[in-house]
């Protein structure tokens, strides 16, 4: 027993050895995790700022003039220029200067004051459709706003109801609170899968595979030493983001850290079995480079990073089903902001563990028959 | 007319600490129409001076004028005039035969009209017609150099520049490689200029020269720097029971700068043209008798006053010495690929301390019986028995007791020698006080002390074969395989390496060598000789030479019993089917 835990240890040593002394695999591993970092939590926002627009307003009144204020007020809108016909509006649109056209018709201010519906005309740019409905979403919410102080004024509708809406957990709704624990899980992803995913086929490409196999060192034992640096590689960085994200985006972090981490360890029981998988079929490390992202790619777009699986059709919400980043960016995001412990989490730990363990053993019996 | 103007030609490789002089103020001239052969020890800067004439490398310093093309400056307009053949080339292993032609003539800008006529010409030369459409992947090594040559033979070069063509290649593909380059130079007057580690093909050119640490040491005919060790070398009689036992001891000699075995004999260069002085039991063989000196007399006496190597023979393990015992028993062996049977029947039985060959042309199944042995790949059927244990039943027990050094040196190139040693010490499960024991005997008798902690990846080609034993030998196994391991080595370290094998021999320890070096088939004890998956001839050498004399040669050398036994069978074979 002794011997054989020698055994697994030196080669889990040996695999970490040629990893870092490696200058080339050792970039890869702390470069683009560091990149993809900055770029996702800086550049990666589903808030909508400075959104350009223009106005034709062809009313004189002092209402419609308060109406745009409530619009350039806003961090969300600037003005862009006011324009003087149709044309111009349209233009705007057309040459992408503006992403919203405003046409205020020319008794909008009359009409308000009769206490009638006024109507003002609001022209989006659809060829983004997803900036262009985040748009419209905070127009609306202004021209509510400003309904609702012109009743109240006015007193024409005393005792309306009045909507308090408040978001828990993350109450400015930052969508950075969001998007940076969620790069833990991907990254973490990343480089276990990368320093698995490899492992077998670049030494079979080396010629060492078969140093190895003539060593009395049994596959189960090859397999569990190849298995242990991806667990450290895998933490090590998850550690790190997990670091940034507190004292760096100062995402509040206020679950339990033993929650967390029993989170990634299970998480990475099940990305680590996926790269040995991918190892075991792979013969060239080209081959097990393109499995790693045939897995990859489709694991981030089903995991609810940047989109709900709730608005997945039904057939590929199942899918998600088996995808390990799913369950993690649960883990991830509750332990951040809504502050969950280990009992709350069972839901999430669970898959991971049977992913976990049905890929280790199809991994182990591909590198068995490998053999053959 | 000199095709080859270098003067004063230098090349340093890496900046501070990691500087390595490849070529020291080199000057050279080769006239047209000659072949040149370039030997010397690994890392002598052969490939750099090959890749500087072919204008793919700049010089530090110095004039190169190639074709009466200046380099740098004219490398474009030289690189359309001559071939050149890297030591791994490039196939698109994935092409077919004659699609990698193909490729190679659009390549050279070949215009259409002429190329079907060359690529005839071209598969006839190398007869791989037959393989036209056959994936380069799927080619033996032998035919897969064939091929490169074809290729960088595409439009007539006027230079062929060729950087060890024929390393990992059977005799008889060699033999074929050979006869391609010659007729380059008899028929189309090519000059050529060629790296090589086989003395024979040193001897067939005009001229040689003999690079150390980036000098010209030596350089003439053959036939001329033989001649400078001429009285030097000697032959001893001996009885063939203790021959690797006496050439240890003559070895030992100071004067003695060589001791091979040869034959029912050995075979002797001195340091000075005087016979050696032979005491004890060795004085008891006879007189030694003066025979012609060779061009490898010359290789290695020059390079022995440049300072001798070591050829201290590593210290004994401790083994159980039952001589008798039989360590590798193989029976009916088979093994099939699909319907292809690379191995058909093989038998043979090793016992405890013999050297025991593998002979065989790219193909014959060698590697595959090997991998059995080593229990890397399972039997279609027979039976196996390494060290009386049965391979079929128990493959982890079987392999603690073996070695296994494979063709590439296969090592950690990222991991230092340290860190490799502690790794397959590790690995074999050797713990504490062992562990250190064997580490500390594998730096001070292999001599890795000084490149303890150098990445293994940037170690010369020599050391590397001497990482890549001791990491086989870490555990201390009694039965020790080793797959081509001197291919591409320089005859200095291939007798250090032979003078490691025969002491762990005479230890006791069960060697199994592939190689396609025959005289080094010479140095074991017996030996099987394989060809398209069967056991053609087993036995000692001497036997299996005395199978191929006949009047017209008397004395045959173990390449012509090679080449003569596998054509027989091969032929017989074809016409069977």
């Amino acid at each position: 027993m002794r011997l054989i835990l020698l055994r697994i240890f030196a080669l889990a040593r040996k695999e970490l050895l040629a990893l870092l002394r490696d200058p080339a695999s050792r970039a890869v591993l702390i470069g683009p995790p560091l990149i993809q970092l900055l770029v996702f939590g800086y550049a990666a926002t589903f808030d909508l700022k400075h959104v350009p627009f223009v106005v034709y307003n062809q009313d004189q009144g002092q209402l419609s003039r308060e109406f745009i204020a409530r619009f350039t007020g806003s961090p969300s809108f600037e003005l862009l220029r006011m324009v003087h016909s149709q044309r111009d509006l349209q233009r705007a649109i057309d040459d992408e200067s503006a992403l919203m056209a405003m046409d205020i018709g020319s008794d909008f201010s009359a009409d308000l004051q009769r206490g009638s519906t006024a109507h003002v005309q609001l022209i989006f740019d659809g060829r983004d459709s997803n900036t262009a409905g985040l748009a419209i979403g905070y127009a609306q919410s202004i021209v509510m706003k400003f309904n609702d102080v012109e009743a109240s004024l006015r007193k024409k509708k005393a005792g309306s109801t009045i909507l308090l809406d408040r978001a828990w957990f993350n109450s400015n709704l930052e969508s950075r609170w969001f998007i940076v624990p969620g790069i833990c899980g991907i990254l973490a992803l990343l480089v276990s899968m990368l320093t698995t995913g490899l492992s077998v086929a670049r030494e079979r490409e080396m010629g060492t595979f078969d140093q190895l196999l003539v060593t009395p060192m049994r596959p189960s034992e090859i397999l569990l030493g190849k298995m242990l640096p991806g667990f450290l590689v895998g933490s090590a960085e998850g550690s790190l983001i997990i670091f940034i994200a507190i004292y760096w985006f100062q995402v509040p972090f206020t679950g339990s850290f033993f929650a967390l981490y029993l989170g990634l360890l299970f998480f990475l029981l099940s990305t680590v079995g996926v790269g040995l998988m991918i190892s075991s079929l792979a013969v060239t490390q080209q081959q097990g480079l393109l499995g790693v992202f045939l897995f990859m790619v489709p694991a981030i777009v089903l995991s609810g990073f940047a989109t709900p699986i709730a608005n997945m059709p039904q057939a590929v919400q199942y899918i998600t089903l088996i995808d390990p980043l799913r369950y993690f960016l649960v883990i991830l995001r509750r332990c951040f902001l809504e502050g969950a412990g280990v009992s709350l989490l069972w839901g999430q730990y669970w898959p991971l563990i049977v992913i976990g363990i049905v890929t280790l053993i199809v991994a182990g019996r591909l590198f068995r028959r490998r053999l053959g | 007319m000199d095709a080859i103007v270098v003067s004063n030609l230098s090349k340093t490789f890496g900046k501070g600490e990691l500087r390595r002089v490849a070529l020291r103020d080199i000057s050279l001239t080769l006239a047209a129409g000659t072949m040149t052969a370039l030997i010397g020890p690994d890392g002598a800067g052969k490939t750099t001076l090959l890749r500087l004439l072919a204008g793919i490398l700049t010089a530090d310093a110095g004039q190169v004028c190639v074709l009466g093309h200046t380099l740098p400056q004219q490398a474009l307009a030289l690189q359309s005039r001559i071939g050149y053949m890297p030591q791994r080339f490039g196939l698109y292993e994935d092409l077919t035969v004659e699609e990698n032609l193909e490729l190679f003539a659009s390549l050279h800008n070949m215009p259409a009209a002429t190329r079907e006529s060359r690529y005839a010409e071209l598969l006839t030369m190398t007869a791989l017609g037959p393989f036209r459409k056959r994936q380069a992947g799927q080619l033996s090594g032998g035919m897969k150099q064939k091929l490169g040559l074809a290729c960088t033979l595409i439009h007539p070069p006027e230079l062929l520049l060729l950087d060890e063509a024929s390393v990992g290649v059977d005799p008889i593909s060699r033999r074929e490689l050979w006869s391609i380059i010659h007729r380059q130079v008899v028929s189309e007057k090519v000059t050529v200029l060629l790296s090589t580690a086989y003395m024979d093909e040193a001897e067939r050119c005009d001229h040689v020269l003999l690079l150390h640490e980036g000098e010209i040491l030596a350089q003439g005919s053959p036939a001329e720097l033989a001649s400078r060790f001429a009285g030097h070398a000697f032959r001893l009689r001996a009885a063939a029971a203790s021959l690797r036992h006496l050439q240890a001891q003559l070895a030992q000699l100071p004067a003695v700068v060589d001791a091979a075995i040869q034959g029912d004999g050995l075979r002797i260069v001195m340091q000075k043209a005087e016979a050696p002085v032979l005491e004890g039991e060795l004085a008891a063989l006879g007189t030694p008798e003066v025979i012609p000196s060779r061009l490898e007399d010359a290789f290695v006496g020059l390079l022995f006053s440049r300072g001798p190597r070591s050829r201290a023979p590593l210290s004994p393990h401790a083994q159980a010495a039952d001589a008798d015992e039989v360590m590798v028993e193989v029976k009916d062996l088979y093994r099939y690929f699909g319907s292809f049977a690379a191995v058909k029947d093989v038998s043979f039985s090793v016992r405890r301390g013999e050297i025991f060959g593998l002979l065989g042309a790219n193909g014959a199944g060698k590697s595959t019986t090997f991998r059995m042995l080593c229990g890397l790949l399972p039997a279609s059927s027979g039976s196996l028995c390494i060290a009386k244990v049965d391979l079929r039943k128990a493959t982890a027990a079987g392999r603690a007791k073996i070695g296994y050094v494979s063709q590439k040196f296969s090592l950690y190139g990222a991991l230092s020698v340290q860190q490799n040693l502690s790794f397959f010490a590790s690995a074999y499960g050797l713990a504490s006080e062992r562990r250190k024991l064997r580490i500390a005997w594998a730096l001070e008798e292999l001599e890795l002390k000084r490149y303890a902690t150098m990445n293994a990846g940037s170690l010369p080609l020599g050391y590397k074969q001497r990482l890549a034993l001791a990491c086989a030998l870490m555990h201390e196994p009694s039965i020790l395989f080793l797959d081509e391991p001197t291919s591409g080595v320089d005859p200095l370290a291939r007798r250090e390496f032979w003078a490691r094998v025969n002491s762990l021999a005479e230890s006791g320890t069960t060697c199994l060598v592939t190689t396609h070096f025959m005289e080094e088939a010479e140095y074991c004890d017996r030996l099987v000789l394989m060809s398209l998956g069967e056991v053609l001839a087993q036995g000692t050498p001497a036997e299996i030479k005395e199978r191929v004399r006949r009047p017209d040669l008397p004395t045959p050398s173990m390449e012509d019993a090679f080449i003569a036994l596998i054509e027989e069978h091969e032929q017989s074979s074809r016409r069977a089917s």
